[in-house]
């Protein structure tokens, strides 16, 4: 195991936004059973380099490699075995949770049974809501809806904006609970959040933005 | 999954957002009725002058009515975030872009071509003129709905591309407006009307296979920052 090359490697990135410095000389290695927090204050670059990492953003310098390879070579291979969860709601309000979902699955090339997807809903706490259109849901109900795509899109990488934005207490543990179970499974998770996490398992945090 | 599958599901779901939220298909077929209506209003209702107007009048008229429909074709998307995801699909981004543009055209393009007669009739416009119309009208909005696209991706990501959407996607409408109308009038007056509509279906071939990729690289683009 340990001489495998890791999954996810990030040698000297560097990326600025209006001429600050966001990350310079960022580099990191994640392997499977990871999970890495960045942290830092509001503004310091966590959502880009998340971006970045995604392949949303191309305001970086550096390299990044995905298995050995070269990020650039192996786009489609990366973006098959991960998994971005950005800020916004990604969901359409217009639609069911299911159907928000089916499409989320039918867009990675995946099709999903429903029963599949009613067990992601069904394990995001929102079994009783799936029919019903999303503009009904409360924030935190339409937080759950996108996290029920990390049930329904098998994923080897985890890239989570800020997942806790709007959900309740319990539902905080509940995701970390996943975070951990997936991580258990030889999952890697990058996460940024300013909640305290508490896993029990050891966490890796990278602090941005120290310089400024 | 194949391909086809996927560009059914994305299809699919647009189609059902868009019915399910009527404004975004319904405002601007309201807005080409209302405004081609107005026509015999203000010019007056005599027959021979509304008649030699009336296709381009309602040429233009579609097309103002076609952009203002583009306008939103990707805003949506891309506040939900859900036009990310489509960014990240694994697949080639080529079929994906050219089912929400199909999609697009079939709630918008589509209902005002199949309405068109009947505003032909209130601007007068001679009968044998009317199923030119109608043909001429289903391939222009389909080529217009394609550039339109182009321009709707690369304004979405500013708070207010509104005007500069028309700025870009108005002078590439031209040549869609020139033949779309010149096929109308050729067949009030008899002469050959095929050949403007095939170079209007050449110009759809021409989209079919090139727009999608501008979009697509438009797309990245405006989501890049």
């Amino acid at each position: 195991m340990s001489l495998s090359p890791p999954d996810l490697k990030l040698h000297n990135l560097y990326s600025e936004r209006d001429e600050r410095v966001l990350f310079a000389g960022l580099s990191l290695s994640v392997s499977a059973g990871d999970v890495v927090q960045l942290a830092g204050p509001n503004g310091s670059g966590k959502t880009t380099l998340l971006k970045v990492l995604a392949g949303l953003s191309s305001r970086y310098e550096g390299d990044i490699y995905w298995r050995g390879e070269n990020l650039i070579t192996q786009r489609e291979d990366f973006r098959q075995h991960s998994l971005y969860l950005g800020h916004g709601s990604g969901i359409k309000a217009q639609l069911t949770a299911l159907e928000n979902l089916r499409w989320s699955c039918a867009v990675r090339g995946q099709h999903v049974a429903d029963a599949d997807l009613h067990r992601a809903l069904t394990k995001v706490g929102l079994g009783e809501f799936i029919q019903q259109p999303c503009y009904s849901l409360s924030a935190g109900q339409q937080r759950r809806v996108n996290l029920a795509r990390l049930f329904c899109c098998p994923a080897q990488l985890w890239l989570l904006d800020e997942p806790f934005t709007a959900i309740d207490q319990r539902g905080v543990a509940e995701i970390e609970q996943w975070i951990c179970d997936f991580a258990d499974n030889g999952g890697m998770v990058l996460l940024t959040t300013h909640h305290p996490l508490s896993l029990p398992r050891p966490l890796r945090r990278i602090e941005l933005g120290g310089a400024s | 999954m194949g391909t086809s599958t996927v560009m059914f599901a994305v299809l699919r779901r647009d189609l059902q957002a868009a019915l399910r939220r009527g404004s975004e298909w319904s405002n601007p077929l309201l807005f080409f009725l209302m405004v081609c209506s107005l026509f015999p209003l203000g010019i007056g209702p005599e027959r021979q002058q509304l008649a030699v107007l009336a296709p381009g009048i309602i040429w233009v008229v579609a097309l103002l009515a076609s952009m203002m429909a583009t306008d939103g074709l990707f805003r949506g998307d891309y506040d939900d975030a859900t036009l990310e995801q489509l960014l990240l699909s694994p697949l080639p981004l080529y079929p994906l872009v050219l089912a929400k543009t199909f999609g697009h055209w079939l709630v918008s393009g589509l209902p005002l071509s199949l309405l068109s007669p009947l505003l032909a009739t209130i601007l007068q416009l001679p009968s044998e003129g009317l199923a030119v119309l109608m043909v001429s009208l289903l391939l222009g909005t389909a080529v217009l709905s394609f550039i339109g696209a182009i321009g709707a991706a690369l304004t979405v990501g500013l708070r207010k591309g509104g005007l500069l959407l028309s700025l870009i996607v108005l002078p590439l409408y031209i040549p869609v407006l020139i033949f779309g109308s010149a096929a109308v009038k050729s067949a009030i007056d008899g002469m050959a009307y095929l050949p403007p509509l095939a170079v209007l279906a050449a110009l759809l071939m021409a989209a079919l296979a090139l727009a999608p990729l501008a979009i697509g690289g438009a797309l990245r683009i405006s989501v890049d920052q």
